[in-house]
């Protein structure tokens, strides 16, 4: 299983990776291979906002479904539309072509209490 | 250890619309005695239909044929060894199935006057009474269509009398070994869901309910036996505290099975249960339906009882619609009629001593099953069971094989397979309910064949990967069915 | 012991293996000296030939409608039912299957259901349809808590010409999660609902206005024009058919501007009993499908490729959702759903058209017969087969002279509207001959007279 070392991690399984104010927002390898072979995802519409810590979007298996949370507030400027045609997609490649949303954050300081790749490790070791 | 596949009923059948030839007709309707009216000349056209797009033209012998090779791909309790958990798949007897089919009973409008339906609301008012009788509780309604209706009924009448009493309540503690239809009732009535954990031995502890209960908490709805198929031992003092905090307890009685002549969960503190007809009392589940959800309650809960009641005075039955206090209705007339008519039929053959039997020897079953088992599948709860069990995958998946393989083999020993994955509180869960109407050799033979297929997950695990082997179908695709949904057929 | 196989050596060998000395060795968990002391205060048991006779005793003190000429409707229809029907569904292999949780052994019943689903979608015009639901009543609900996810909208406008017992089951339903239900009028010369009473009652804030066609007095609704009105304050118009044999004659929801089509699909294949079990239909459009409450089956394949069916969508339900899932709802209604299958394949197409204009040209000779005895239709809207009628004396009354006659004359409609005091609803369908249609007539004009002196 992967945890590229370039990334952010929440404990909600979601990866982040920030780029000036933008923040691009997927789930991880180990959230789509616990959730099994992904069917549907449900994302929010471009020029929306979203808040940290809430829901932004749903990620649902044949028998799983599971809200995927933000890592920062901000404004929606881009949706993977891709995804949503393909969800297959959300399986092969977690940290690449599934991307889900792009943010435009708001405030910095969103990203402080973000997991290193070492940290996000650990703790799912630990969820086992 | 045979293998009861029958290959002979495996032959393709397509859908009913691939066989249809525009023209024919499988049993023709009655023929015109009146004028045929003028229908253009009455109806404006706009309002007319053209084709139905598709309709099956279909002669009567190829529908019979169609269904009865349909019938053939299913398993039922009269196929074989049902032990689906939670469930309660025990024999449907067929006199039950004759007395709903009484013309007395099924040529029945439910609007003709009471005068011409004093049976009907006879069979009514005494299977009422029954429950009420087995369960402790002092009013029961039959209206609910299953198990989940009987919830969301008990449910609301419980937010009425707070609501009546001019202090609404706003949550329902759920213990997580419930039901998902706890939670999804509970939402619908409009409360909100407190979950609570099960103590190390599987069941609730008083503490646990302690930390969660408060005057906002309209009820603690738990199931009794829980779904690991164990007493909550605690119940009477759990009970007791949620009354004084001024709460209503509510049970799940989809394993009233257990209790039958052993215990009145009314005595024990419930205010509310839902009985599901279909689990204990023998009416068949019909590939999913229809059940019948009727609700015991308690004194202070039957103001709110739906609409209308059933009415005795000196030897006349009549419907009781005036009820200022009640939630209103869950459905349109009275109920699942036919399903109470098989119900009454499996109370008045089975007698006070045929209840108590029954509950008892569903018990020692499960009990038999969970001894012989034990070392080869994992127990999380190594206790006398109640009329389930509940093992786990966990000696298993060393050899890469989980639950759902276990299942799927299960089919290939003409067994059908105990429920998987529930309740979520043990991971990789099976849960098997063998009721009592099954014989020891019945017992016997899922045993070896549970034990076989252990020993195969450590010889030749692909076996069990690969299975069911001899079905009409191998393993299903379901990640395509939701990926790229059929949900209806087309013309191609 | 009846259904239970254990001799008493049986029970010894449990016993002994399970290493208790007695049952009650099984049972130290229950409370002490909370377990029963004495039997259940029930009836004794019966041997199955004498329960036979008890319950032939309690049926015969009922009155059927094979027994009585029945002009009664309103929601529950006496239809005719092939023996195929329930020659076909007493095969035990369906009716002691459960729910279809393991496609491999259940691929007779997912089949059945993927047929019924295609059916309704048929019969609707509609895109997809769910494997049934309880009863039209409850399925009306569950349509309105629907359109409420859809929309995100909250208010619930109910046609005071639908089923009494249905709006009464919505108003239960709703209550939990906050009613904003109202009602629109009908009007009281056509009997159908008022596009005014709409326009007054909606807002921005409606999620979905709920019409019945035919409607509860028999009266055929304008679904085209009213769904302009829903429609352009972007509610949802959701059409209830209590009568589903109308569809063979009358132009389906799917083609009217209609979002979610519900209703009761009794009328096919099912018995009458005393009002249930029954079953709720459902159908919507395909980009509705998400937000649809009950069980769906997919066509798929399996490992082999092979044609295969499976429940589908299943995250949509309770038991992976919990609180959040669509509905409450458990199991469908899959018995009376196979049975409704068996008779719209029965009938095909040319025999559903025709049996609907059966039922049509019955009611329309029952109208008319009764039009020569003085009674007169109440509303001036055109009906299927059932409408209203008004009389100049106390329907009750004559409902019960009626029945000294063996008739049972329809539905007085005092007890559900008020205002229609003297309003009587009568059916016709292909179950009343030509010759039970006049004896009511006739019989009509005879209780009919006194008052006109």
């Amino acid at each position: 299983m992967e945890f590229p070392k370039d990334l952010k991690y929440t404990k909600e399984h979601e990866w982040v990776k920030v780029d000036g104010s933008i923040a691009t927002v997927g789930i991880t390898d180990y959230a789509q291979d616990s959730l099994g072979d992904v069917v549907y995802v449900e994302l929010p519409q471009e020029g929306g906002s979203v808040t940290k810590n809430e829901p932004f979007g749903v990620v649902e298996s044949v028998k799983a479904v599971s809200d995927l949370y933000s890592p920062v507030s901000g404004s929606v400027a881009e949706v993977n539309d891709a995804i949503i045609d393909s969800p297959e997609v959300i399986n092969d490649d977690p940290y690449g072509d599934a991307w889900m949303i792009r943010v435009e954050v708001h405030s910095p300081n969103d990203l402080s209490d973000l997991l290193s790749a070492e940290e996000y490790q650990k703790y799912i070791e630990e969820e086992k | 250890m045979s293998m009861n596949g029958a290959k002979g009923l495996l032959l393709e059948e397509p859908v009913i619309f691939e066989k249809s030839s525009p023209g024919r007709t499988g049993v023709e309707p009655a023929s015109f005695d009146v004028p045929e009216a003028d229908i253009e000349g009455i109806i404006p056209k706009q309002m007319l239909r053209g084709a139905i797009e598709g309709f099956p033209d279909v002669s009567e012998m190829d529908i019979v044929r169609h269904y009865t090779r349909l019938s053939q791909w299913n398993f039922g309790v009269d196929s074989g060894f049902y032990p689906l958990g939670s469930c309660t798949m025990k024999y449907n007897p067929k006199v039950n199935e004759e007395a709903a089919r009484l013309p007395g009973f099924a040529m029945l409008h439910p609007y003709e006057p009471e005068e011409l339906t004093q049976g009907a609301l006879q069979l009514m008012y005494e299977l009422e009474n029954y429950l009420a009788e087995i369960s402790g509780m002092d009013a029961v309604t039959l209206q609910p269509s299953a198990g989940a209706h009987g919830e969301l009924c008990g449910l609301l009448a419980i937010s009425a009398y707070f609501k009546d009493k001019g202090r609404p309540r706003t949550k329902v503690i759920i213990p997580d070994t419930a039901h998902g239809t706890n939670p999804a009732s509970s939402h619908l009535a409009g409360f909100k869901v407190v979950p609570v954990k099960s103590e190390g031995r599987g069941v609730l502890s008083l503490d646990a309910i302690k930390g969660v209960m408060d005057r906002d908490v309209a009820a603690l709805m738990l199931t009794n036996p829980n779904t690991i198929g164990l007493f909550e031992r605690n119940i009477k003092e759990i009970a007791d505290f949620v009354h004084k905090k001024g709460g209503f307890v509510y049970c799940d009685g989809a394993n009233l099975n257990a209790l039958m002549g052993i215990i009145k969960l009314g005595e024990l503190g419930v205010d509310v249960i839902q009985f599901n007809l279909h689990k204990t009392f023998s009416t068949p589940h019909g590939g999913g339906g229809p059940g019948s959800g009727p609700v015991g309650v308690k004194k202070a809960l039957a103001p709110y009882l739906p609409v209308p009641r059933i009415k005795k005075t000196r030897s006349k039955y009549s419907l009781d619609f005036n009820r200022p206090k009640s939630i209103g209705r869950m459905k349109a007339f009275y109920g699942n009629f036919s399903i109470m008519v098989r119900a009454y039929s499996y109370i008045r053959r089975m007698g006070a001593e045929g209840l108590k039997r029954a509950s008892e020897t569903a018990i020692l079953n499960a009990n038999y099953i969970k001894e012989n088992l034990k070392g080869t599948y994992h127990l999380p709860y190594d206790e006398p069971c109640m009329h389930e069990c509940v093992f786990s995958d966990k000696y298993q998946l060393g050899s890469g094989v989980a639950t759902m393989d276990i299942a799927k083999r299960l089919i290939d020993y003409g067994f059908h397979p105990p429920t998987v994955y529930f309740p979520l509180v043990v991971h990789g869960a099976i849960m098997i309910e063998p009721t009592e109407t099954e014989t020891l050799e019945t017992l016997d033979k899922f045993i070896v064949a549970m034990k076989a297929i252990a020993e195969e997950a450590k010889t030749s695990p692909q076996a069990l990967k690969d299975a069911p082997a001899n079905t009409k179908v191998q393993r299903v695709d379901e990640t395509k069915a939701a990926r790229e949904p059929i949900l209806r057929w087309r013309k191609g | 012991m009846p259904y239970i196989p254990h001799t008493d050596k049986d029970a010894r060998t449990i016993l002994q293996a399970v290493g208790a000395g007695s049952i009650d060795e099984l049972l130290a968990s229950l409370p002490a000296g909370s377990r029963l002391k004495g039997p259940l205060n029930l009836p004794g048991g019966l041997p199955e030939q004498e329960l036979k006779a008890l319950l032939r005793d309690l049926s015969s003190r009922n009155v059927t409608t094979g027994e009585y000429s029945s002009f009664l409707g309103a929601g529950a229809y006496n239809h005719y039912i092939p023996s195929v029907v329930d020659s076909l569904i007493s095969r035990s292999e369906f009716y002691t299957s459960y729910t279809p949780y393991q496609p491999e052994i259940s691929q007779g019943t997912l089949q059945a259901i993927f047929e019924y689903q295609t059916l309704v979608c048929q019969l609707t015009s509609m895109d997809v349809a769910n494997a049934s639901l309880y009863d039209g009543a409850s399925a009306v609900a569950e349509a309105a808590l629907m359109a409420r996810r859809i929309t995100g909208k909250e208010g619930i406008i109910l046609s005071a010409a639908l089923h009494p017992e249905y709006r009464e089951t919505v108003k239960t339903y709703l209550v939990g999660t906050g009613d904003h239900i109202s009602e629109a009028l009908y009007c009281t010369e056509a009997g159908t609902t008022l596009p005014e009473a709409i326009e007054k009652n909606i807002s921005d804030n409606t999620a979905c206005v709920v019409v019945q066609h035919p409607n509860f007095f028999g009266s055929l609704e304008d679904l085209a024009a009213l769904s302009e009105v829903v429609h352009r304050k972007k509610a949802l118009l959701i059409a209830v058919v209590t009568e589903p044999i109308s569809l063979g004659l009358l132009r389906p929801p799917g083609v009217l501007g209609c979002d979610i089509a519900v209703g009761e699909n009794q009328s096919f294949g099912n018995p009458l009993s005393y009002g249930g079990p029954y079953l709720g239909f459902m159908a919507t459009k395909t980009e509705f499908v998400r937000q649809m409450p009950g069980r769906l089956v997919g066509q798929t394949v399996d490992k082999n490729g092979k044609r295969a069916f499976c429940l589908t969508f299943s995250t949509r339900e309770q038991h992976i959702r919990r609180e959040r899932a669509t509905s409450n709802i458990c199991t469908n209604h899959g018995l009376c759903a196979l049975a409704a299958a068996i008779h719209m394949t029965s009938l095909g197409e040319g025999g559903l058209k025709k049996l609907a204009r059966l039922n049509f040209s019955k009611a329309e000779y029952l109208k008319n017969r009764l039009k020569t005895v003085g009674v007169e239709p109440a509303f001036r809207g055109q009906t299927f087969n059932e409408f209203t009628v008004r009389l100049d004396k106390d329907p009750e009354t004559i409902l019960k002279s009626l029945l000294k006659k063996k008739i049972i004359g329809g539905l007085a409609l005092k007890r559900f509207y008020p205002d229609l005091k003297q309003h009587l609803l009568i059916t016709a369908t292909e179950m009343n001959s030509k010759g039970e249609i006049d004896a009511f007539a006739d019989a009509m004009a005879g209780v009919l007279v006194p008052a006109a002196k």
